[in-house]
């Protein structure tokens, strides 16, 4: 830990000059205005080739989302049945080396064989904010909402903690925080288990026309932010400069999340697991429920063929 | 009773089975209550799988509506013999198709309901589905029918 602050000290006047720089790049300029003025969802991509793993992000995420972190209180109410797992972070919020309640975006390691050499590469890892967000549209408790810039979010004040979203979500992204929020007013012992958290791509920044903190404070510019087709525009050309590969645009039906990497992606060793998210391909996950959806607009065409059936073969019994 | 009068029944009361035991399939407590860990019950904790059922049933649902509201406009007797908690029932339905409809709409992509639409919608469905189900069982206990 004191080796990080001192990393952190060290690299804190590059970070203010690279600040600097961000503000006045015009893909910053755009993601300004654009949070203002909704007319594409905002992504970021992400060039994997420039991460250091310094984990200035991380940091920075945690500095300016600090005032969203649960505060429990002990001890927790009993749960019923027993088997309901008391998932508790409050002790370990330091915790940076993988996703947690205290923790939106970490570091993953991953490491790869180019030309029989092994390199290891440092990938920023959060919420890959969906095109269509599985963790939103199936809440059932309306606890989550995407926003028309493209971010998702949950509401702290709602969330119930059933971890649904969790369980929806292609890359297991929220992470739940036993003893907080609405739950502890209803029925704790029956329903609910605290509250889910996730990068909300600190939306109380992007609404006063500033970057994300993580993108802020990134001393290597990993990060851009801007314009759909703008961004997207960009991970193409970065990917053909370094020959390299795209994840996060195809993703899941799309995500406003793309990264650019040297290595392909199924060629990358990390691990995955519990809040260690994986890079494999992703289906969209939403396309079934959408297509039956295309179907009830036939419904109504059936149900009245049916009926004039009906009528028709008693008009024809009548006569 | 006709047929086709049997048939619809059956029919609704496979849909309003399934529609709702996969709708409250939604909400995270078959995993929690284990009760998908009874055999042949896996898919109540599927959400995917849950959530394509939900959506299964209301094609069936819909056509349904319109095949009745149809065949009781052609035979001009039918809608004066819907009884009052009939009418209640059809308020029910027509309550839990429009909210439906709309978290329906909400789920496609591109689309952005601000958090309280979204809020109102969840919260107005799982009502309607509580009075339906409590309306059904009342009349199916006192033996009230859609239809005197």
């Amino acid at each position: 830990m004191t080796s990080k602050i001192s990393r952190r000290a060290f690299l804190k006047g590059s970070i203010t000059a690279a600040g600097s720089v961000a503000v006045t790049t015009g893909v910053a300029r755009a993601a300004k205005s654009l949070a203002k003025e909704d007319i594409e969802p905002l992504v970021t991509v992400i060039d994997i080739s420039k991460c250091i793993g310094c984990e200035e992000c991380v940091y920075a995420c945690q500095e300016s989302n600090a005032s969203k972190f649960p505060e429990p209180k002990k001890p927790y109410p009993k749960m019923y049945p027993s088997t309901v797992p008391v998932q508790d972070w409050s002790d370990k919020r330091d915790t940076t080396d993988r996703l947690t309640p205290y923790n939106w975006l970490f570091i993953q390691t991953a490491t790869a064989t180019v030309n029989g050499e092994e390199i290891e590469l440092t990938i920023p890892r959060r919420c890959m904010h969906c095109e269509n967000p599985p963790c939103v549209k199936l809440c059932p408790w309306g606890s989550a909402k995407q926003e028309d810039n493209g971010l998702s979010r949950i509401d702290p004040d709602i969330c119930l903690g059933g971890s649904k979203c969790k369980a929806v979500c292609p890359w297991d992204i929220p992470q739940r925080q036993t003893g907080t929020g609405l739950y502890l007013n209803l029925l704790p012992a029956l329903a609910g288990n605290g509250v889910m958290y996730k990068c909300d791509r600190c939306y109380q920044k992007l609404e006063k026309g500033e970057n994300p903190a993580c993108i802020e404070a990134c001393p290597e510019d990993v990060q851009v932010i801007g314009p759909r087709s703008k961004m997207v525009e960009h991970a193409h050309a970065l990917a053909k400069e370094m020959n390299g590969y795209i994840y996060g645009e195809k993703e899941n039906g799309g995500t406003n999340t793309i990264y650019v990497s040297p290595v392909p992606f199924d060629q990358l060793t990390f691990e995955k697991g519990d809040g260690k998210p994986h890079l494999d391909q992703v289906d969209n996950k939403m396309a079934n429920g959408n297509n039956i959806a295309r179907a009830m607009l036939l419904a109504p065409l059936a149900g009245a063929a049916a009926a004039f059936g009906k009528f028709y073969k008693q008009v024809k019994e009548d006569e | 009773m006709s047929s086709a009068h049997t048939f619809r029944k059956l029919v609704y009361g496979i849909t309003l089975f399934f529609i709702t035991l996969s709708g409250f399939g939604q909400m995270p407590i078959f995993d929690r209550y284990h009760i998908s860990d009874i055999p042949g019950l896996g898919w109540l904790a599927q959400f995917y799988v849950t959530h394509s059922i939900h959506y299964l049933f209301a094609v069936v649902l819909i056509a349904l509506c319109v095949y009745v509201v149809l065949d009781f406009l052609l035979d001009k007797k039918g809608f004066p013999r819907v009884t009052a908690p009939g009418l209640v029932k059809v308020f029910f339905i027509l309550g839990l198709l429009v909210t439906g409809g709309f978290m329906v709409v909400k789920n496609l992509p591109g689309v952005y309901f601000s958090h309280v639409m979204i809020y109102i919608l969840d919260l107005s469905h799982i009502l309607l589905c509580m009075a339906l189900l409590m309306a059904s069982a009342y009349t199916l206990i006192k033996r009230k029918s859609w239809v005197r």
